[in-house]
């Protein structure tokens, strides 16, 4: 197996002048700018539309500290975890990382599950999408969120299956660093909702 | 039941027009006969393994082609049918709301479906070879791109016959695309079909910046990369930054229309202005997105039929790189008659500012041929008759920036005249020039220069007749989109020369396709890979490309490296030892990608969650086996390699 990457290694670099893995990881930071421009917009619009009430009911009405708070802890502890497996993966250690990967994941599920309940009880108070235009830029920017972590668990699943499968190899590697590179950025977005959502929304 | 099929089929097909029903037939005829000509000749395996599943960057530019060709038909054909309704006043040919779809499907089908993939075309047949590299950066994901822009515009295409196409114009302004003004299923074909090629032209653009950063042959520095090139960069820079805006607006729009929610409706809250500001972000970049690549063009053919070194390179590059960041700082220009005197004075300026690059462009143009051998082939041709098109299209253009002055020209025949002029004049010249520039190179075989000139002319001449009437007409007042007017008004003459124009340039395409069905059967090939005496490093291999492009990769020395190895002898193949080389696998997972978006965009069209769903877990579990899949390159050997090289070099020399 590693001859094999070496040698496979060594013709990437005589023929393509590059090396693959960090092709890869650079499309993905050009990637990450476009998801940056998509939540930048869904920001503009919700910071555009954040005071039309419609008679409808308000943020500070609306959200509950306890429970957005909660979110944003599960959410960085599960960055903290994912930063815990790209270690273990350095140390040559791969139980540690799928086991770090999977506690990862774990956590995310409970943070997509947190979402869908609190969102469910509002609409259950008669907060829906169509009460307001509040409302609609609220639902979509914090569930366009929900959705990339949901997007973002699949994925974590399928970096799991390669790791248990192939062990520690260059690619593995790279799908680590780069399911990992894309969680802390949900993370990212997921600081400035709390701020400028939650935060400005019950101040 | 009967009857429920009956209500059903009434309302799911487009029915009671002559015209349609016609459509109708010969579609359904075009596409009996394909599958019985690929069943008769058996040719579905031939299909599947040659194109369907390829990930060569050269057969997807192919694809790309043959698409935008075939949308380039469709959009003419609209355009001459709503100039036969304005050739006279009180036509009765179409109807108004036939007309208010027909201009909408022929504003979004040429700048979405046939300027974008013909510039896709020519990104994907040109920058790997004028870079020296065997591919592209991400040859899988560039096969998903081509199958979500082929998806896409089929799913806009099926709303000619199912469920009604789409009639708010090309850039879908809400409120009248909202739910309470276009109800059913047309604005939503509009929106998914968009969705789903804008997603594939994203990653275009992803793919072709990455490949320009990371995978130029050793020596080419950013300095000495070929104009083309550059203005792709440029493009994809573009690109980068404004379709995330268009796909955030296009979902906004949907969640408004799907959900009931209120972005853009005029109670609720929302703020349908909030929608013309987010898709002028993306669609006035959208507009240099187009050009950019055609400037590009230009300076290589220029450079090639003139026989000199580009003047000006370093501003050259200045200038693709500036255009491309003042487009984002442009956009409210399209609705000054909405925002206030301070805004509109800002975008005024930096609207004005464009036109210094672009100046300084032109110039350069017009010093590169100043003392060249100017040879007059018809790539040359092109880029000539660009120039007087394009300065007019420019000036108008800051006659239009100017705000005050723009009140009166707002939603007249003077803008269509003005934005025609710089597309058909700038993009769609400058596609063609590239298309006749790198045939050869792509196809191994030469266009008759007689039936093209012929094609150039009748476009040109056309060209003028057509869009010269309407700036007069914009002056008189006639309004865009109006599908009738009155003798009363004045307006017949002008119209009326018009619609003659229009035709002229129809018949300009009937020429360009007897050109290329002319030059397939009485083929002259090219043997040199060489024909027109080329300066970058497409012209060191032969034509058409093998499929790992360069058997050698060439280490670069000088801008125009070919030219000057060709001028000091040096380009003369030495005794070289071959090696592996490494390529990627073919792959039929997007095609099945693109055919599952279809699915989903086709569900949530109709608003038949179950299917939109469907298709997009099957999206999801498409794109996880390819995650999961290991076996995805392989290795040329060198024997391989070898034998080709010679095979091509024996009928080369």
């Amino acid at each position: 197996m590693t001859s094999v990457l070496s040698h496979q290694k060594d013709h990437e670099h005589e023929e393509h002048g590059h090396d693959e893995s960090s092709l890869k990881i650079f499309g993905f930071w050009i990637f990450m700018i476009t998801d940056l421009i998509l939540f930048a917009t869904l920001f503009a619009a919700y910071v555009v539309l954040r005071t039309r009430y419609n008679g409808g009911p308000t943020g500070e009405e609306l959200f509950s500290v306890p429970i957005f708070t909660t979110s944003t802890i599960i959410l960085l502890t599960s960055s903290f975890t994912s930063g815990l497996a790209v270690l273990g993966l350095k140390n040559g250690k791969v139980n540690n990382a799928v086991g770090w990967l999977i506690i990862t994941v774990l956590l995310g599920m409970a943070f997509v599950v947190l979402e869908i309940t609190e969102f469910a009880s509002m609409v259950d108070e008669g907060a829906s999408i169509s009460t307001s235009a509040f409302l609609s830029a609220f639902y979509v920017l914090v569930g366009t969120h929900g959705l990339h972590v949901s997007v973002g668990i699949v994925w974590m699943i399928g970096a799991i299956i390669q790791l248990m499968r192939d062990g520690i190899s260059e690619v593995t590697t790279r799908k680590v660093n780069v399911v990992s590179l894309y969680w802390h950025f949900l993370d990212v977005v997921w600081i400035f909702i709390f701020s400028v959502v939650y935060l400005m929304g019950v101040m | 039941m009967l009857e429920n099929v009956k209500k059903f089929a009434s309302e799911f097909f487009v029915t009671g027009n002559t015209l349609i029903y016609a459509a109708d037939i010969s579609i359904v005829l075009t596409s009996l006969s394909i599958v019985f000509a690929l069943t008769y000749f058996k040719k579905w395996g031939w299909l599947w393994r040659e194109w369907l599943t390829t990930v060569d960057h050269k057969k997807i530019g192919i694809m790309y082609l043959i698409s935008s060709l075939l949308m380039l038909f469709r959009g003419g054909v609209d355009a001459l049918l709503m100039r036969t309704q304005l050739a006279f006043p009180n036509m009765e040919f179409l109807n108004s709301e036939h007309y208010n779809q027909i201009f909408t499907t022929h504003g979004t089908i040429m700048i979405l479906f046939m300027a974008m993939p013909l510039m896709f075309a020519l990104f994907n047949l040109v920058v790997p070879l004028q870079l020296g590299a065997r591919d592209v950066a991400y040859p899988f994901l560039n096969a998903v791109s081509f199958w979500l822009f082929f998806f896409g515009a089929m799913l806009f295409n099926l709303s000619f016959v199912v469920g009604g196409s789409p009639d708010a114009g090309w850039l879908s302004y809400p409120p009248l695309s909202e739910n309470t003004f276009s109800p059913g299923p047309g604005q939503n074909f509009y929106i998914w079909g968009i969705q789903i090629s804008g997603i594939g032209s994203l990653a275009t653009g992803i793919n072709f910046l990455v490949t320009i950063l990371k995978m130029r042959a050793p020596g080419m520095s950013l300095m000495k990369m070929p104009l083309f090139s550059w203005s792709v960069l440029s493009s994809c820079i573009a690109i980068i930054f404004a379709f995330p805006v268009l796909t955030v607006t296009l979902g906004l729009l949907f969640v408004d229309r799907f959900f009931g929610a209120h972005f853009f409706t005029l109670d609720g809250g929302g703020n349908p202005m909030f929608y013309i500001n987010l898709i002028w972000m993306w669609g006035h970049p959208e507009v240099y997105i187009v050009v950019l690549p055609a400037f590009g063009i230009f300076s290589e053919v220029v450079s090639t039929f003139a026989r000199k070194k580009i003047f000006g390179y370093k501003s050259m590059v200045f200038a693709l790189v500036s255009i491309s960041l003042l487009s984002f700082f442009t956009w409210v220009h399209h609705f000054f008659t909405m925002a206030s005197n301070t805004v509109d004075a800002f975008f005024a300026v930096t609207t004005m500012a464009v036109a210094i690059p672009t100046g300084v462009k032109v110039f350069n143009w017009l010093f590169t041929m100043f003392r060249g051998r100017i040879q007059m082939k018809t790539p040359m041709l092109w880029m000539t008759g660009f120039i007087p098109t394009f300065l007019v299209g420019g000036a108008t253009g800051v006659m239009l920036a100017v705000a005050p002055a723009n009140f009166q020209y707002h939603n007249n025949y003077f803008l269509i005249a003005h934005f025609h002029q710089v597309l058909i004049g700038g993009v769609t010249f400058g596609f063609f020039a590239g298309m006749y520039y790198w045939w050869p190179k792509v196809f191994g075989f030469m266009l008759n220069e007689y039936l093209g000139k012929w094609a150039f002319w009748l476009w040109n001449i056309g060209f003028y007749v057509t869009f010269m009437p309407q700036y007069a007409l914009g002056l008189m007042g006639m309004p865009r989109r109006s599908y009738t007017y009155g003798w009363d008004m004045g307006w017949w003459p002008l119209n009326f020369v018009s619609t003659i124009g229009a035709f002229l340039m129809g018949a300009g395409f009937v020429f360009q396709v007897w050109q290329i069905v002319y030059s397939i059967i009485h083929r002259q090939r090219d043997l040199t890979g060489d024909p027109w005496d080329g300066r970058t490093l497409e012209w060191s291999i032969p034509s058409p490309p093998p499929v790992y492009n360069f058997a050698v990769i060439p280490q670069v020395e000088k801008q125009d490296d070919w030219w000057y190895k060709k001028q000091n002898g040096s380009h003369r193949n030495k005794a070289v030892k071959y090696k592996p080389i490494h390529m990627p696998k073919d792959s039929g997972i997007p095609f099945i990608t693109g055919f599952f978006w279809f699915v989903a965009g086709f569900g949530f069209t109709f608003e038949w969650v179950w299917i939109g769903l469907s298709g997009l877990i099957g999206v999801a579990v498409s794109l996880f086996t390819r995650y999961l899949q290991k076996d995805t390159d392989y290795y040329i050997p060198a024997e391989q390699v070898e034998a080709t090289e010679s095979a091509i070099g024996g009928a080369r020399s």
